[in-house]
């Protein structure tokens, strides 16, 4: 429950939005999600729906120029990230909160070995000296399933896989209380991804550091989280349980979701997909911005959504969100 | 137009020992060593793998786009590794590709109409581009695009728009083949649903063939009548598709299969967790190369090469200890 002890981080009524030459893109409009200690939280979602940016504002990495916060709070600890000053927030990104990227060839120094790149980490946060740091930094590698020996070598020396293993043990050299994984397996072959995903699920437990997953995958999601928030045009439209949202999705938008994925596990003769496109984050609706793609649509969807809240905290922005959950559960949906 | 139905019992296309290796410092990089199946009408071969397995070569290699080193590759019988170049060209209408990135296949200097009006003039169907317009705007509304993005540049379109110009272009000739390179991999997921289903429709409504090359085992059983497993360049098992799920056999199938997320929270999934990555292609030893990294290697399974047996009708394999019903422990 938002302002609990248990929680670590409480995202409320984020608005962010970035100048451009075209005009003023509306990347965030309304995110509040709460992060318990010690769970995962997938945050998905389709390209343009919010979810990095969001990341990036609890990062405090927004581009300067052009990303601008135009309301809300990021309570860290009770702490608000988003008026906290630039050395404090220095200092606390990497040591408290840190970050794994999607893409582990960009996230390295192509010019520094591996192991230093680990105690670089270390260094900048802790005051130990450089052979404890290389140390710890050697230690680091064979958690996350590397020789110590590698740690003399270079970015371009090691796989895909084996780099994005390098970026983790850099994200969690300081043991963070909150790890931001914004599509860190979505690089990767499928069974180098099944590697990555049950190291990040083994560390987590032994580190004791919670974690937001940033994906658009919905599998891996019920492969790692305990809570899911489904992400839409800025806003989370749909929040829960990992079986509440997947054994009975109740925005459509989340509904279209499931039925536009083949899966292995069961026979699809035909996807049923989301007819449309995303609205354009430069004009977007007044009301709900599914409701033009919606199927259940109606004139009272051109009004703001407020999130309904289903019960045992499913929540869903979607005025119709309780009427389709009883017909479905009626056997009329 | 389109030719006159040939004998059924034909494959569409057929590739028979297909070989295709390159030169690089370290020595012959074995891309595809030795692959063969056969395509019926109307059907779409599923191959599937992961990055470095040679799937884009099988495909590169059975169009002529990088001829192979060895092997032949059936065209209505015709072995087209033959064919003078000019013979080539005129097939090469019949036989067309989509590619993953519907932005780098464009050009993104001509417009939507020229985009698609273009293979029509190459091939000297029209003499001006100006003269295609009733084709144009016909394999538009196939593929689903509305007349007004006609005249648009590939950058004003979104990736599913963009990816459904690359299929009309595709179609302007009247394939009867297409090899669909991750056609959907680019794609946000409610858009890839959107081109599988045009996929889908347009292959029954013309009876189009297809391979489809994907890294997706969940897309790849969906869409494909049949499926090929590849590794380091070779096809490890092939199957009808619903009999490769029933009973996939070979240990890198069992992985690759384990290892897809699924949605579906209540599905008991088998878990095999591969230990280390896909080796080097370069000149590789004898025998399997998935050994390194399998959980049930033995000392027989490398040293040499194994003959991919049948297992059951139409259900290939080429693993040592396929019959053993091993288990992870």
């Amino acid at each position: 429950m938002p302002g609990s002890t248990d929680t670590l981080l409480d995202a409320r009524d984020l608005i962010i939005s970035y100048d451009t030459d075209n005009g003023v893109a509306r990347a965030v409009n309304g995110v509040s999600f709460t992060l318990r200690r010690g769970e995962t939280l997938g945050l998905v979602g389709e390209t343009g729906a919010g979810k990095t940016t969001t990341a990036l504002a609890i990062m405090g990495l927004l581009p300067e120029e052009t990303g601008r916060v135009e309301g809300g709070s990021v309570l860290f600890e009770g702490e608000d990230l988003l008026t906290l000053p630039r050395e404090p927030m220095r200092r606390k990104r990497g040591q408290d909160i840190s970050m794994v990227f999607q893409d582990p060839m960009t996230a390295l120094n192509p010019v520094m070995n591996v192991g230093e790149q680990i105690a670089e980490a270390l260094r900048s946060h802790q005051s130990i000296s450089v052979s404890a740091a290389n140390a710890r930094a050697g230690d680091m590698l064979e958690m996350v399933g590397i020789p110590r020996g590698r740690a003399v070598e270079y970015p371009h020396q090691f796989s895909g896989g084996m780099k994005q293993r390098v970026v983790i043990a850099i994200a969690l050299v300081c043991r963070p209380k909150l790890l931001i994984a914004d599509e860190p397996t979505t690089a990767l072959d499928v069974t180098i991804q099944a590697q990555v995903l049950e190291l990040i699920a083994r560390l987590k437990t032994e580190i004791d550091t919670s974690m937001l997953l940033i994906t658009h995958d919905l599998g891996v999601v019920a492969r790692t989280c305990q809570r899911v928030a489904i992400m839409y045009s800025g806003r989370v439209i749909e929040m829960g349980t990992i079986e509440q949202v997947f054994d009975d999705p109740l925005h459509p938008y989340t509904h279209g979701l499931f039925g536009s994925i083949p899966d292995i596990t069961r026979e699809t003769r035909r996807l049923t997909p989301i007819d449309g496109l995303m609205p354009d984050p430069f004009s977007l609706p007044e009301g709900c911005a599914f409701a033009a793609r919606c199927r259940h649509a109606l004139p009272g969807c051109c009004k703001p959504q407020s999130e309904v809240d289903l019960g045992g905290g499913h929540m869903a922005a979607c005025w119709r969100a309780a009427d389709i959950k009883a017909r479905r559960a009626g056997g009329g949906l | 137009m389109r030719d006159a139905p040939s004998n059924p019992s034909i494959p569409l296309i057929e590739a028979r020992g297909l070989k295709k290796y390159f030169d690089t410092p370290a020595g012959k990089l074995h891309a595809v060593d030795g692959v063969s199946f056969a395509i019926r009408r109307g059907q779409t071969l599923g191959v599937v793998g992961e990055s470095g397995c040679g799937k884009t070569t099988v495909g590169r290699a059975l169009l002529m786009l990088q001829p192979p080193t060895d092997g032949q590759i059936l065209f209505k019988g015709v072995d087209i590794t033959r064919l003078p170049q000019r013979e080539l060209k005129g097939l090469r209408a019949k036989l067309q590709i989509i590619f993953q990135d519907p932005f780098s296949s464009l050009n993104p200097r001509m417009t939507v109409y020229e985009a698609i009006a273009h293979p029509l003039i190459i091939h000297g169907i029209y003499r001006a581009s100006a003269r295609a317009e009733g084709r144009v705007l016909k394999l538009m509304e196939m593929v689903g695009l509305t007349r007004r993005v006609v005249n648009t540049y590939p950058h004003e379109l979104d990736g599913g728009r963009r990816q459904r110009v690359v299929i009309a272009r595709a179609l302007a000739l009247e394939p009867e083949f297409i090899v669909c390179d991750e056609p959907v991999s680019a794609l946000d997921v409610s858009i890839q649903a959107q081109i599988l289903n045009l996929l889908q429709d347009l292959q029954e409504a013309i009876g189009l063939t297809y391979l489809f090359i994907t890294h997706n085992l969940a897309v790849v059983k969906h869409f494909s009548t049949e499926i090929a497993v590849m590794y380091l360049g070779q096809v490890v098992e092939s199957a009808p598709t619903a009999a490769l799920f029933r009973n996939p056999l070979h240990p890198y199938t069992r992985a690759l299969i384990s290892a897809i997320p699924t949605v579906n929270i209540h599905a008991k999934q088998e878990r095999i967790l591969l230990r280390g990555e896909i080796a080097s292609p370069v000149n590789p030893l004898p025998g399997c190369r998935f050994a390194k990294r399998c959980v049930f290697a033995a000392p027989r399974c490398v040293g040499r090469d194994l003959p991919a047996e049948e297992a059951e009708p139409g259900h290939r394999v080429a693993c040592a200890r396929w019959r053993e019903n091993l288990t992870p422990t």
